[in-house]
């Protein structure tokens, strides 16, 4: 922005009016936790789907929370299956849709959380890559299972303290890496996969378009901040969000049949990984000044570098 | 004939729960240096904030008083302030 245009009034300048906000097909009333990174995500997904589509959901915080008794707060057809099978209920929905010549200008989604995706639904998920229904597979990875009290799960990042990877004596949190599921379905060589996060919500509509006008497969997986489970004040969902990007530990990145067709970059705007860590609860114990403290922070680092060499980020 | 089979609930009838009672922090939109850019309608969980050309509430019956919208505002036009009922 020049500085001409800085000092006019922004009340000034002449700009097509936009339409009135309208109301969001996740309806308001639900009971998600105040600053809740999957309710956002879920809201944006599902405003860009339009209410000619048929959600199925796998039980998660996402199930509870807006769907309690006698209520729900979705403005479309949905249905809850267990939680390993939304994948194949929404195959089941596709193949009935066609059965019944309704498919024209539907959508269907599965959608699941990190636990009903990467662990408990995985089998599933890849019985439905494999037949190649036209589902949008969507999963809100909150790196745990927060809805029972923050277990850990597949998709759970190094060294993060969860209820079952508690830090103690001989404990830094989780030991193991996060599981590289877009890899996984990227791997059943599908049309669509991509990863995107709650920090770029425009980026993030702009991926479900895409991957709603392809016919076949497709899978998105969302990184969606948790308050409770992280640790951190509700207003910095967005914030930690764009951080985890900016550190390089959360790429997106677009996959087109098994290949990296595009990857957002970070370039010069590349933060350090303790700016990311240091905001959260989980990471806390990584900052108590303990020689081997500084050791699993390079582990982190290195964790950072590699994404950025293997994606492209820089 | 086979029963259904299943709970049957109306589409968006979660309206019904005020969630506005959660709230501890009040923001406050002050239409003052507003770009028009709908930050604060992208990134609030609830969608709880309406309005058009420049001038934007939140529905305080819903907004859970998250401070996203006050946090990433890009002109900072929206302002916390502590709940008093």
């Amino acid at each position: 922005m020049n500085n001409q245009e800085s000092n006019t009034k922004p009340k000034e300048r002449k700009r097509k009016e936009k339409p009135p906000v309208e109301e969001s097909l996740l309806a308001m009333g639900h009971r998600a936790c105040t600053g809740c990174g999957e309710a956002l995500g879920a809201k944006l997904v599902m405003d860009v789907a339009g209410p000619k589509t048929y959600v199925a959901t796998a039980t998660g915080c996402l199930e509870v929370f807006s769907t309690p008794f006698p209520e729900s707060a979705w403005r479309m057809p949905w249905i809850h299956s267990l939680f390993e099978n939304s994948a194949a209920v929404a195959a089941g929905i596709e193949a009935g849709l066609i059965a019944q010549g309704r498919d024209k200008d539907v959508n269907v989604i599965a959608q699941g959380g990190d636990g009903g995706t990467a662990d408990i639904g995985i089998g599933c998920l890849s019985g439905m890559l494999e037949r190649g229904h036209n589902v949008l597979y969507v999963c809100y990875d909150n790196e745990a299972y927060m809805n029972t009290g923050v277990q850990r799960s597949g998709l759970t990042p190094f060294d993060a303290r969860t209820t079952t990877s508690p830090y103690g004596k001989k404990s830094w949190g989780n030991k193991t890496e996060k599981k590289n599921l877009p890899g996984i379905v990227a791997a059943h060589n599908i049309p669509y996969v991509a990863t995107a996060s709650v920090g770029y919500p425009f980026d993030l509509q702009r991926k479900v378009k895409k991957a709603l006008s392809i016919k076949g497969p497709k899978f998105i997986q969302i990184h969606v901040p948790c308050p409770l489970g992280w640790v951190y004040p509700a207003h910095l969902t967005v914030e930690i969000a764009k951080l985890a990007i900016l550190t390089g530990l959360i790429p997106i990145y677009e996959m087109e049949y098994g290949e990296l067709t595009r990857s957002r970059k970070i370039g010069k705007n590349r933060k350090p990984v303790e700016e990311y860590l240091k905001l959260q609860g989980r990471f806390k114990h990584l900052f108590s000044g303990k020689p081997e403290a500084e050791e699993e922070l390079e582990k982190i680092r290195q964790i950072a570098e590699k994404n950025i060499k293997k994606f492209g980020l820089a | 004939m086979a029963k259904p089979v299943g709970i049957y609930v109306k589409p968006g009838s979660s309206k019904e729960n005020k969630t506005g009672s959660w709230r501890t922090e009040r923001p406050i939109f002050k239409h003052d240096t507003c770009t028009d850019c709908r930050i604060c309608v992208m990134v609030c969980p609830d969608g709880a904030v309406f309005g058009s050309n420049y001038i934007y509430d939140p529905d305080y019956d819903y907004c859970k008083g998250c401070g996203i919208c006050a946090q990433e505002c890009p002109v900072d036009d929206i302002e916390m302030v502590p709940e008093v009922r």
